[in-house]
């Protein structure tokens, strides 16, 4: 305590300090202080009054079912209309799915965050207690499918057997290895690498969810997806693709004995790198159908996702070649001199290493991404920002952009605020290990 | 080198010659990217082969011929004078990089300026002003740039009609046409006064030089703000001055439904403006930041006991510091904010983007259209990042 604030007898600590240290510290402080105030206050009320107290949550239809929205013209500008929201929040999050089957996108949603979430524990990652219950889970799983399979080929064998005519016996068979081979990859990842099994088995659910056709699930054209999990599925196929693709690319660029294959990566780098992405979305929307040979036709929503990979990669590939680059030179030739090949020195060496070292601006350049994907709008494809647009070209509800905008605009900071505020945890995590 | 006893007798390592063997890996490193670049070429080419056949079969001809085509788009807002009854596809494209660079400019100066206020606010002892920002900087970066650039227009959509529109006297108008703002007249005196500006600045800066000589030699520093202000604002002022001091406005006049006279801002340009500044600032506040915390706190304290005070000890100890740090990643920044006023084509702020796709729709050159719009892109990434890459050099620590 200073001699002044004895003389004084002005608390150092508690409320009253705390309020003249960081509140009325100066002159200058107090004058930001109460000018902040007065505009932080009234700002606030008036957002409160605008989104809560003056809001109006539902409005009257007509027999035809047309929303009546007289109500809402006369609070507009004092209180938001979110009966808006009410009533389009299933054409939002949805699109145009059909209407009886949007349990199936919604299920989508919550598969995706419960993936997110569950990628963010270290545990999944490494080989422990709970990726021996992924393996425990995906050997039950395989085994149910191997018995399933092997009580219909007993069936077939006894039909055959006791002289039932079958016109092609091979068909069932078939299509019974067609199942197992591709259930066979999913357990086998799962078995030997639990994570990436885990992103494998829940992208290849989605999809099926998706797309429908199996399970008795009617099949869903491309065409009717749309909304939240249009977004979710460009940015995280997006960049479950683009990062190998990255790391190959990265490995390239820092390459000295290839140095055909060196300029091939610089120059796929920078030239994504140096223009925008809508240049590479309207390459995918009007030049793709050129390069495809007469006949073939690309679905659109396919190739503005070979263009957000393609993009992605170029961005993620320098995120990747900064972590190469910080690793000491020692690890590369202590590697060499225990005769490892490339392949095993940057497998079990470089790149784990390397790779930790650039997590938290890898999620960063994933967070850009997933605001990025909103450009999508601009060549016509569903995804949330443009099912919003949608909504809002309904009739009655056209002057309500506000309160769409506001809805769409918390969606995107819910998932960019749990992903930055992973990043940060992460940051420090790292910093304090590096400390140490 | 040769000094060092442990080099003496050392011979160079003998020359290896590639054996043709696969355990040879400098022989593999050939074969791997013979099988490489052949498989590049291949795609190239078949991708090439097809967008040839694809061409001709729809009867498009390729080439640049289209740019002397009388172009027909009709175009809002210009910095060069345009008739698109007359004028060909070239120069409604240059037209277009014109307004790209409109943007690109204003708002990379706006953006740094807000973005350092914000930077330094979030460090500011004030807990109000910290929080406030921080606030700020989390959330504008976690809302898609488009969704805001579709925001801010809507918003300048609901503005009132030119006829209620909000005004400041009978100079300034505020409604859904943008704003309204009176033009000066430019008059031969205005070109001598601005002749005048740039000699002044010329001549600031070469006093400055001497100033700095004088300093390195006597210690002692003759004054600079006097000649500065004196050069660069008393000249442009004397030369108008004599010059009959012409200041004649064109204020902006309601008739009819719309305005006449006047300079305008359009409310596409105004949006867009408003957006990328927004967002980029956000970024920007944070390079700024981490700059600054960057510095050791003994720079500060070091300086504070030498008796400089906290606004000189900013400008003169920790800044150019943290420039080192900051100058990096804003040039990235720049590019970006450059990269997304291309955004500009959702909203219909006609920039190149937005030219060169109407361009693309009305001649089917879908191709030549698509490298138009990369091609310029490049040149200013390529532009701003030399320029900043030899900036960064010049104000480098010199090492050893």
């Amino acid at each position: 305590m200073s001699d002044a604030a004895v003389a004084r007898k002005i608390p150092t600590i508690g409320a009253v300090a705390w309020l003249r240290a960081n509140l009325f510290g100066s002159w200058v402080s107090t004058a930001i202080t109460l000018a902040l105030g007065y505009i932080v206050l009234r700002v606030g009320i008036a957002f409160v009054d605008w989104a809560f107290v003056n809001a109006i949550w539902h409005v009257p239809y007509s027999k035809t079912g047309i929303a009546e929205t007289a109500v809402c013209q006369n609070t507009k500008g004092t209180g938001a209309c979110w009966a808006v929201i009410v009533d389009k929040y299933r054409l939002i999050l949805f699109g145009r799915f059909p209407y009886d089957e949007q349990w199936r996108p919604a299920v989508v949603i919550v598969l995706f965050v419960a993936l997110f979430a569950l990628s963010t524990i270290r545990a999944v990652w490494r080989k422990g207690t709970t990726a021996r219950w992924v393996q425990r889970v995906a050997l039950a799983g395989a085994g149910l499918i191997v018995l399933d399979n092997a009580v219909d080929l007993l069936l077939i064998v006894a039909s055959v057997g006791f002289g039932v005519h079958i016109s092609d016996p091979l068909a069932p068979v078939l299509e019974m290895l067609n199942t197992i081979g591709k259930c066979g990859l999913v357990f086998g990842l799962l078995l030997l690498w639990p994570a990436i099994g885990v992103w494998v088995a829940t992208l290849a659910v989605i999809f099926m969810l998706m797309s429908g056709g199996i399970l008795g699930l009617s099949v869903v054209p491309v065409d009717y997806w749309g909304g939240l999990p249009i977004t979710l599925i460009l940015a995280t196929f997006g960049l479950a693709f683009a990062f190998p693709l990255a790391v190959l690319v990265a490995l390239g660029r820092r390459s000295t004995q290839m140095p055909a294959v060196k300029t091939l990566c610089v120059v796929y780098v920078e030239l994504i790198r140096g223009v925008p992405l809508i240049s590479v979305l309207f390459m995918a929307s009007v030049m793709f159908p050129l390069f495809m040979p007469p006949g073939i036709n690309i679905d659109k929503l396919l190739r503005a996702q070979i263009a957000v990979i393609l993009f992605a990669a170029a961005y993620l590939a320098e995120v990747v070649r900064g972590g190469l680059q910080a690793l000491p030179k020692g690890q590369t030739e202590a590697a060499d001199a225990l005769g490892l090949t490339y392949w095993q020195k940057t497998g079990f060496i470089i790149l784990p290493q390397a790779l930790r070292l650039v997590i938290p601006p890898l999620v960063n350049t994933f967070i850009g991404f997933f605001k990025d994907t909103s450009l999508v709008l601009i060549i016509g494809i569903f995804d949330l920002l443009t099912m919003g647009k949608v909504a809002l070209s309904d009739p009655p509800w056209q002057s309500f952009s506000t309160e769409v905008y506001v809805f769409l605009a918390f969606i995107y900071i819910l998932f960019c605020y749990g992903m930055s505020r992973y990043s940060r945890g992460l940051e420090r995590e790292l910093n304090s290990a590096r400390g140490r | 080198m040769s000094d060092d006893p442990r080099m003496s007798g050392a011979r160079a390592a003998p020359k290896r010659r590639i054996r043709l063997s696969w355990s040879d890996p400098a022989f593999r490193a050939i074969v791997w990217q013979i099988v490489i670049a052949g498989v590049v070429v291949a795609i190239g080419w078949y991708l090439f082969s097809n967008t040839n056949r694809n061409l001709s079969a729809r009867r498009i001809a390729t080439g640049f011929g289209f740019l002397d085509r009388v172009a027909g788009i009709p175009i809002g807002e210009s910095l060069i004078s345009y008739n698109p009854a007359e004028d060909t596809y070239g120069r409604a494209l240059w037209i277009g990089v014109l307004n790209t660079l409109k943007v690109a400019v204003i708002g990379v100066v706006l953006a740094t300026l807000l973005g350092t206020v914000i930077g330094i606010g979030r460090l500011s002892s004030n807990w109000l002003m910290a929080k406030l920002t921080a606030f700020y900087v989390e959330t504008i970066r976690d809302i898609p740039l488009l969704l805001q650039l579709l925001f801010w227009y809507t918003m300048l959509q609901g503005l009132p009609a030119p006829r209620q529109s909000w005004r400041i006297g009978d100079a300034v108008f505020l409604s859904n046409r943008g704003i309204k703002v009176p033009y000066l007249i430019w008059e031969t005196a205005h070109t001598w006064a601005f002749y005048g500006f740039v000699a002044g600045t010329i001549g600031t800066f070469l006093w400055n030089r001497r100033a700095n000589a004088a300093q390195e030699r006597t210690g002692i520093r003759p004054a600079v703000w006097p000649v500065g202000l004196a050069a660069m604002l008393g000249l442009p002022l004397a030369i108008w001055g004599i010059m009959g001091a012409p200041m004649a406005w064109e204020l902006p006049v309601l008739r009819g439904f719309n305005f006449q006279g006047g300079g305008t801002v359009s409310p596409e340009y105004f949006a867009l403006l408003a957006g990328l500044v927004l967002y980029t600032a956000g970024y920007i506040a944070e390079i700024v930041r981490s700059g600054i915390q960057a510095i050791a706190v003994g720079q500060w304290e070091a300086a504070g006991a030498l008796g400089l005070r906290r606004g000189a000890i900013l400008r003169h100890i920790v800044l150019p510091q943290a420039l080192r740090v900051i100058i990096p990643p804003m040039t990235s920044q720049y590019l970006n904010l450059t990269k997304n006023s291309s955004l500009a084509v959702a909203i219909g702020f006609q920039d190149v983007v937005s030219i060169a796709n109407t361009t693309l729709n009305q001649t089917g050159q879908a191709v030549e259209g698509i490298a138009v719009i990369m091609a310029v892109y490049l040149t200013i990434s390529l532009s701003i990042s030399l320029f900043m890459n030899w900036y960064n050099a010049r104000i480098a620590l010199v090492g050893r």
